[in-house]
């Protein structure tokens, strides 16, 4: 069940300091979204607005609205919890939890939510790692640590984790920044499979990889050192590294920023 | 390159090889020094061989750094200084460890026995040998476990207010006290106990009275070494958890907790070693006693560090080898936690799987 992410006048503090301001962008179901600008401009601290993990962070504060369908996330009564089940996320360097096994990390989102049966949960596992393109790698292990995995492995392993409650939408901040390039193909190819199935957006920080696997591409930037990140251009993949509207966006892509 | 500069070279040896010294220097200086020491402590006529020791320490060190200076050169002379140091204050701490261990095996094995662990000191007469430290060992057990059992859930439940919840005022607070609570000399602990417990509520001497003054000696180690172990949780392991929508509670309890069990349980033995070997305590509060008393809510009991105490003060032959012999189950008692908390340290830690 993807769905549509609608931002308005969204702003984001880390204190006192306005870390992103004033972003306003839709994110298509089933389409992959990419978020790239340089570093500090806010496009992680943006993502992790969309599921109400900035407020996680000591001091952390919202302004603004972002609609799931017709929900907004920042409505009075939402449960940040539960917006967390609807919106996953996979994170720049794989965290698998170093006390459980391979199996237990997929169920964990499962288990400490609810009770499951053995059959079903073993059910739901076994399509998650599929799903992760990891099943045919770890199905004689998954009783081994999790921790014990290469790092791409770890992380398909985190993507199975976040894709085993069944959210609408999936960020990944930088999902393969920690990765080689053999683990960072297999997870572009999962990106393009997964978006059959999910909103995914993901922030990167290789041009070539947003060409490659997003269908729209947002660019952030900001004006200087302190200064709040904001929103540039978003646009079709296509047109923002062929012909962008803006040209901070195109010195930006074509690496003549300064 | 030309000839001359080859030759050169081979005149000066690479510029990246120096003179070292072979490895085994240090072993001979060990020897030398060992003979030197020994040399001139029996030329002064030192008997003891702790002066020798310490003589022979130093010619050790001044001898490692004037061979590295003279052969070497500087850096490396003030390297073999440093490791020499090290090496010797590492002696220097050990020895006293090793020679109180061996002190405390040697002579408390000579009373050490099944009837020693498993009698007490009733209807025995004070000089003559016999008697056991049955009651003692029972008391120690039960006062100190009620102390852990009182100390753990507040200073775990403290620790984790602290790391996950804890954020200005009442957060500082807290950890001001928990300072100040590390500080307190047990005596006063015990005073605080005696006053409350037994003078202004009029309960009676108790094992329980000495548990709850152990406890709060206990608590703030706890709190602590918790506080720490927390701490080391990445806060990525955190995040994770949260963004799969677990709430922040059962993220604590399943992920952050299961994370740091074996530092927190390494925390609350060496916590638990620290307060088994308290007497002040218990000399004002739990009163002694020389028979079995096997409820710690009623009346007086014994407990190891007071039977030591109690057996020292009674002076003569017979009660010295049950105080040695008392020490001794005292150390095993403790260093049999420390294992125990390796071991669970060891098995809970998280795995790599390779």
């Amino acid at each position: 069940m993807a769905k549509r992410i609608d931002v308005s006048g969204l702003t984001a503090y880390y204190g006192t300091h306005k870390a992103i301001e004033d972003i306003s962008m839709t994110v298509e179901p089933r389409s992959v979204t990419a978020f790239i600008g340089p570093s500090g401009c806010g496009k992680s601290t943006f993502l992790r607005t969309l599921n109400r993990m900035h407020e996680v962070t000591p001091g952390g504060r919202v302004e603004g609205k972002v609609m799931l369908d017709d929900e907004n996330l920042y409505g009075s009564g939402v449960d940040p919890v539960s917006v967390r089940r609807t919106v996953g996320m996979v994170f720049q360097r794989p965290n698998p939890f170093p006390t459980m096994s391979i199996f237990e990390n997929v169920a964990a989102g499962l288990k400490l939510n609810g009770s499951y049966r053995k059959s079903e949960l073993e059910a739901i596992v076994e399509k998650s790692l599929k799903g992760a393109n990891l099943w045919n790698e770890v199905k004689d292990r998954l009783n081994k640590p999790g921790a014990g995995l290469s790092g791409g492995q770890q992380q398909r392993l985190c993507i199975a984790r976040a894709i085993a409650v069944e959210p609408d939408v999936l960020l990944m901040d930088e999902p393969c920044s920690a990765l080689d390039p053999i683990s960072t193909l297999a997870i572009e190819d999962l990106i393009g499979e997964l978006k059959e199935r999910f909103t995914i957006v993901i922030v990167t920080h290789n041009m070539q990889q947003a060409a490659r696997v997003s269908d729209r591409t947002a660019f952030f930037n900001l004006a200087g050192v302190g200064q709040p990140g904001k929103l540039i251009e978003i646009d079709e993949t296509e047109r923002i590294f062929s012909n962008p509207s803006v040209q901070a966006t195109e010195d930006y892509i074509s690496g003549r920023f300064g | 390159m030309s000839n001359a500069v080859v030759d050169k070279g081979a005149h000066r040896a690479s510029s990246l090889k120096q003179a070292r010294l072979p490895r085994w220097t240090p072993y001979a200086l060990v020897v030398g020094s060992a003979a030197v020491g020994a040399g001139i402590g029996t030329a002064l006529g030192m008997g003891s061989p702790f002066q020798m020791g310490l003589i022979a320490a130093l010619v050790f060190i001044i001898a490692s750094y004037i061979l590295g200076a003279v052969v070497e050169g500087g850096r490396q002379a003030r390297d073999r200084l440093a490791t020499s140091l090290v090496w010797v204050c590492f002696l220097l701490a050990v020895i006293p460890l090793l020679s109180l261990l061996w002190e405390t095996i040697d002579r408390g094995r000579t009373v050490l026995d099944g009837y020693f662990l498993g009698h007490s000191m009733e209807g025995v007469q004070t000089i003559l040998p016999g008697g056991g430290a049955y009651h003692a060992i029972i008391g120690t057990l039960e006062q100190v476990g009620l102390a852990t059992l009182i100390a753990v859930p507040i200073g775990l439940l403290t620790a984790i207010y602290l790391v996950e919840y804890g954020r200005g005022q009442l957060a500082k607070a807290v950890t001001f006290f928990v300072d100040v609570m590390t500080g307190i000399p047990s005596i006063v602990a015990g005073l605080f106990i005696l006053s409350f417990w037994i003078i202004i509520l009029d309960f009676g001497y108790s094992g329980f009275a000495g548990a709850m003054a152990l406890a709060i000696l206990m608590m703030p180690i706890v709190v602590r070494s918790t506080e720490e172990m927390l701490k080391l949780v990445p806060d990525e392991l955190r995040e994770a958890s949260l963004a799969l929508g677990v709430p922040k509670w059962r993220t604590i309890l399943k992920v952050v907790l299961p994370t740091a069990i074996g530092g927190i349980t390494t925390g609350v033995m060496l916590a638990v070693a620290r307060i088994a070997g308290e007497s002040a305590p218990i000399v004002l509060l739990v009163f002694g006693a020389t028979g079995i008393n096997n409820n710690p809510f009623e009346g007086a009991q014994s407990s190891l560090p007071y039977y030591i105490y109690e057996q020292w003060q009674l002076g003569n032959d017979a009660s010295f080898n049950r105080a040695w012999a008392a020490a001794l189950v005292l150390i095993a008692f403790v260093m049999i936690l420390n294992l125990v908390a390796r071991g669970i340290a060891r098995w809970k830690a998280p795995k790599s799987g390779r």
